[in-house]
């Protein structure tokens, strides 16, 4: 026993020799190291999409390029703008929103006071997440089978495929993220500060006009955000269902593109002046969403103070 | 006796540590097997008990002959132990892959141009097969429709709008054609398809050769675009009355309605296998570089093409082996052969001519390794 324990003290010993760094110290290291990775992996994408996107910039420069709306690319007349393109994926994620509004808002509050912990309540909050893990190629394939033989049916286009299509399965796409994180906003709203409300004689739609919504306005408003951000990249849907047309959409009725479905469209036989174009398009898009979440942030930070 | 107990715990660590280690040096080497299998696998193998050498050839580019060439690559193996692994990555892909030197061969649906041919070293163009670019056509209440090569260009330029329009039902006099406006369906992606299709209508109509041309993607002005040859199939055939056009191997595949076309000797003839080969019958030039969209043929589906391998003249570029040449030689060989030409239509595309094959088999001769000839 005497014998053993020694051995098992030398080994020990010997293992502290080799660790030079302390434990504390290596797991520091280690968290840096990851926590670096991101950062890194961010910024080497921006300064990749720059160098790729120069020669679309040089050749159109910044403005052009931005609000010129024409994409056409006959040979020797190779003209790129991405106009059309920004106003599709801005039509298309706005109009998605203002669907999603109604719809996320009242989920919220079903599922988040007025039924918050009963039965019912956390059946539908779990159906309303479970929309935001079904891939988006099944909201594609049910948008291009179902929904667009109704729009054609409605006599709205021709051919069923359009910015509003596009919008209605967007809005679908993006309730849960706005739904499920409003809802828990508004769980989040002190009780006393709804109890005082009530004690004061105040309805229910009071209490929620001027205590609840106040409260978790910033909440919400960033469930909002989440959701704008979700529906300004959407790639596989929207190309399914807008119609890939590259001019500008007359209204919402008509064809369109977004940033996202131009580039997942045409990247594959594009070289040159063309794919540095569509290079440009995914750092507009990219600085379009930076800039939307920079927004948010701000708005949030002031509604806390 | 606490201090022990600590002890016990930390030799057990240690030696677990140790046993880990053990395990990743094993996975390590089971890593680098694998890997140095692999890389093997890249180039050719002398099997020295069969005295074969058997090769892998990589190749990349078209989409349109991809299901061709799986057929043709998979025979191919059986008959010869020569694996050949096909990336559909689209005809310009495939060309920047020749170009960087990093494939045996590149498949293109274009032949390249004089400026292109310019920029590369000398290269060989081997013809593997036809196929077409055919409407679909989305029109509940009519059987078939005859179109001709203007009327088409018109309606997907927008200048025919209506299916009863008078140059429709000039045409197709006997059939009832609906009041209904027409949903032209195009490529949202680039595509050889495309620049089939509108290099047949700048030959027929000289307003679509100066605004739209020929290109591997085209401003069309009206109707919506899909991507692939899947999309615009699913679309027309999910939209009444929408046109669209689409590689002649996924319309037959999938049994689609199609339009019978006029060819420039005023028959109506249908896509199939036989009036797309026919329309390669006649003088063409010996590099086979040439497109027969509108041929003059008789009995010619007017919206034909052919598809290519291209290879380097010069086979010793990079690291490759005389080896790996004779492959490359004996895979476009194969490709010419009888038995492959025949079994073309099995997956919807049309035999070469003979006279094209023996065109063909003329360019091959022109392949060197270190400048002498491996035919």
């Amino acid at each position: 026993m005497n014998t053993l324990n020694s051995y098992r003290l030398r080994l020990s010993e010997k293992m502290s020799d080799l660790t030079i760094l302390s434990p504390d110290t290596r797991f520091k290291g280690l968290l840096w190291a990851a926590a670096l990775v991101v950062p890194l992996i961010c910024v080497a994408m921006l300064l990749s999409l720059i160098s790729d996107s120069a020669l679309a910039f040089d050749e159109f420069g910044f403005f052009r390029f931005v609000f010129s709306s024409q994409w056409s690319y006959s040979q020797g007349n190779e003209n790129y703008g991405a106009l059309p393109f920004i106003m599709g994926t801005l039509e298309s994620t706005f109009l998605a929103l203002a669907f999603c509004i109604p719809f996320s808002l009242t989920v919220a509050l079903f599922v988040g006071e007025y039924y918050s912990g009963r039965k019912i309540a956390t059946l539908f909050g779990t159906i309303t997440d479970l929309l935001a893990g079904i891939p988006s190629i099944i909201y594609g394939l049910w948008g291009f089978y179902v929904l667009r033989p109704i729009v054609v049916a409605l006599g709205l286009s021709d051919q069923g495929s359009c910015i509003l299509t596009a919008s209605l399965v967007l809005a679908v796409m993006i309730v849960p993220y706005a739904a499920s994180l409003s809802a828990e906003f508004i769980k989040m709203v002190p009780a006393e500060l709804k109890e005082a409300a009530y004690a004061m004689g105040a309805t229910r739609a009071e209490v929620m006009r001027t205590v609840v919504f106040p409260a978790a306005g910033s909440g919400i408003f960033s469930a909002f955000i989440l959701a704008i951000g979700r529906a300004l990249g959407e790639t596989m849907t929207v190309t399914m269902l807008i119609g890939n047309t590259n001019q500008l959409p007359t209204s919402l009725f008509s064809t369109g593109n977004t940033m996202a479905s131009i580039i997942a469209n045409q990247f594959g036989e594009a070289d040159g002046l063309k794919l540095s174009s569509l290079f440009a398009i995914a750092l507009i898009l990219f600085a379009i969403k930076a800039l939307i979440n920079l927004i948010g942030k701000i708005l949030i930070h002031r509604a806390q103070r | 006796m606490k201090n022990n107990h600590t002890n016990y715990w930390l030799v057990n660590s240690y030696t677990s540590n140790k046993n880990d280690s053990n395990m990743m040096k094993h996975l390590k080497m089971k890593l680098s097997v694998v890997a140095v299998s692999a890389v093997m696998a890249m180039g050719c193998n002398n099997n020295q008990n069969t005295a074969n050498v058997s090769c892998s050839l990589s190749g990349a580019g078209a989409t349109f002959p991809e299901p061709f060439y799986s057929m043709a690559f998979d025979n191919y193996a059986h008959k010869s132990g020569n694996t050949v692994n096909y990336g559909g990555i689209g005809s310009g892909g495939g060309v920047r892959n020749l170009k960087d030197e990093i494939v045996d061969f590149a498949g293109s649906d274009a032949y390249l141009s004089d400026e292109e041919m310019a920029e590369m070293e000398p290269v060989v163009h081997v013809p593997t097969c036809m196929g077409a670019v055919v409407l679909g056509i989305n029109l509940p209440e009519v059987e078939t429709v005859r179109l001709s090569g203007e009327v088409v260009a018109d309606i997907f330029a927008g200048n025919i709008k209506q299916w009863n329009d008078v140059r429709i039902c000039a045409l197709n006099p006997l059939a009832k054609l609906p009041n209904k406006a027409i949903v032209p369906v195009f490529r949202s992606d680039g595509s050889g398809t495309t620049f089939v299709f509108t290099h047949y209508l700048s030959q027929v109509s000289e307003s679509w050769s100066s605004t739209y041309g020929a290109a591997k993607s085209v401003d069309f002005p009206v109707g919506q675009a899909a991507k692939g040859n899947p999309g615009v199939a699913s679309v027309v055939s999910q939209t009444p009355y929408s046109i669209g056009y689409i590689g002649s191997e996924y319309a037959f595949a999938q049994q689609l309605p199609m339009a019978v076309m006029q060819n420039s000797n005023g028959e109506f003839v249908s896509p199939t296998v036989e009036s797309i080969s026919a329309a390669a019958k006649g003088d063409l030039p010996s590099d086979t570089r040439t497109m027969v969209t509108n041929s003059d043929a008789k009995g010619a589906y007017p919206i034909s093409c052919f598809t290519w391998l291209i290879v380097y003249q010069e086979q010793h570029y990079g690291d490759r082996t005389i080896d790996q040449a004779r492959a490359t030689v004996d895979l476009l060989k194969y490709m010419l052969s009888d038995a492959n030409q025949q079994s073309a239509h099995l997956v919807g595309y049309a035999p070469l001519p003979k006279s094209m094959v023996k065109t063909s088999l003329e360019s091959i001769k022109k392949i060197t390794y270190d400048g002498v000839g491996i035919f």
